[in-house]
């Protein structure tokens, strides 16, 4: 077990947290790009043809420029992969918040992270319980981030549902994009959780957003093809594509319980992964 | 595709919600504050034939680097007045609500820009003038020159509102799949 309290190391910490921010908030992941340019090149709307072509540009863009793909950065969401000898300490904690903090001003971001009842903004991204930070133990040291914004995140859903209507878990994913409609940026990418308890399922729908969206198993697949029988597309306007991909992730639960959570994800699905070495 | 050039007249009438239209010439920036003072101290710019952009964008050393739209439905209780005062286009993302459909019948257009798009939309322009600048950067009215920025008209000038009708088809496509 190392020092974890070693400067150099926590210092290497804050700055992957940079890179990884970094990263996300300017190159959108090639999973996600390639699925809007296949949405762009199929899409029979002209409208939403326009929308899609509009998304594509601004991708490479900001590429192009290393600015940041949309003017709302979102707010830090960490995922933290420790190995056996990276305990998960306040200092660990604290050079992540630093790293939010510097990254704020060096990339730059917006400044979104408020108090949620006096709405007063610390103006650099963190705050009470803010990175949020998720932990999962593995075999080497990662800080993955997933920059979220409001437009998608305000229309996500959780819904304690019926166990015996064997529908109710399809029924419920296709109505939470009805409901949202244009607002969330779409095409959406939806992270759906399902199982676990009222808290743990939130989790599961956030971090179905992680995975890659190149495959959809038979029942990923179905949810989306109901979604886009919708036809609301990108942006609300109109046309083929309202969702590029349905992530699903499970848990057990209470066999007197159905948890589902949805969480929309606009088409600006950012995250990024850097490796941390341990000394 | 029509080509639409600052101040706008009345060719905008002729528009159908659902046409792709780029917009050149110059556009001010107002949000959630600059829509108060607005109808409190009267509009700081010649409104006849004006278009107004729904956006707070990241200026840095004069120059524009980020300038997204923001949810035009904020907007909705400000808009009937600067319609009202002669302003012939409002741009911004989502739509807004019936009540600016009928404003806006035989006087204006509502514009889409597509949400995200913040490094596109900088791209094509170049920032002339601020007003109101101590409401902050997000929220001051900044005057912009735009080259072509790529439009779609989503309430037009006829009572069509292309926002409604999709989500009306995908209430009834929903309701289909029960």
């Amino acid at each position: 077990m190392h020092d974890p309290r070693n400067p150099q190391f926590l210092l290497a910490v804050a700055q992957a947290t940079i890179r990884a921010l970094r990263e996300a908030e300017i190159n959108l992941p090639n999973d996600v790009t390639e699925a809007l340019e296949t949405a762009r090149n199929r899409e029979t709307n002209p409208v939403a043809r326009r929308e899609l072509t509009n998304i594509c540009e601004n991708i490479a863009l900001a590429r192009k420029m290393g600015i940041p793909i949309c003017q709302d950065t979102g707010v830090p969401v960490c995922y933290l992969t420790l190995p056996p000898t990276v305990p998960y300490t306040d200092a660990l904690i604290q050079a992540i918040t630093d790293g939010v903090r510097i990254a704020t001003t060096t990339i730059p971001l917006r400044p979104n992270v408020v108090d949620p009842c006096s709405r007063k903004n610390s103006g650099t991204n963190t705050g009470h319980l803010m990175p949020y930070i998720h932990v999962k133990p593995g075999d080497h040291f990662s800080i993955t981030v997933l920059p979220k914004g409001a437009g998608a995140e305000n229309v996500s859903r959780i819904g304690m549902l019926l166990p015996s209507d064997r529908d109710a878990i399809g029924r419920f994913v296709v109505e939470t994009v009805l409901i949202a409609g244009g607002r969330p940026c779409p095409p959406v990418i939806l992270g759906v959780g399902i199982g676990s308890t009222f808290d743990g399922v939130a989790a599961l729908a956030k971090e179905a957003l992680l995975d890659s969206i190149d495959h959809m198993d038979s029942f990923e697949q179905n949810l989306c093809d109901r979604i886009n029988l919708l036809k609301i597309g990108p942006m609300g306007l109109g046309g083929d594509t309202t969702a590029l991909a349905v992530k699903v992730k499970k848990a057990d639960c209470h066999t007197a319980s159905l948890p589902v959570a949805v969480n929309v994800q606009c088409w600006a699905s950012r995250r990024a992964t850097v490796g941390i070495g341990v000394p | 595709m029509t080509d639409l050039w600052t101040p706008l007249g009345d060719e905008v009438l002729d528009l159908r919600a659902g046409d792709l239209v780029t917009l050149s010439g110059t556009v001010y920036t107002a949000r959630d504050e600059a829509h108060l003072w607005m109808v409190r101290k009267g509009i700081p710019f010649n409104p006849e034939g004006a278009a107004v952009y729904h956006c707070g964008p990241i200026v840095h050393r004069g120059h524009i680097i980020a300038a997204g739209p923001t949810t035009s439905a904020r907007m909705n209780a400000f808009t009937p007045f600067l319609i009202d005062r002669g302003i012939r286009a409002l741009i911004g993302k989502g739509g807004m609500d019936d009540n600016i459909r009928l404003k806006l019948l035989n006087r204006g257009v509502y514009l889409a820009f597509t949400g995200g798009c913040a490094a596109l939309a900088a791209s094509k322009m170049t920032l002339t003038g601020v007003i109101w600048e101590d409401l902050g950067m997000a929220e001051a009215i900044w005057v912009i020159d735009v080259d072509h920025l790529p439009l779609v008209v989503g309430i037009d000038a006829h009572g069509n509102d292309l926002f409604a009708i999709v989500q009306q088809a995908a209430r009834r496509a929903y309701e289909a799949q029960e």
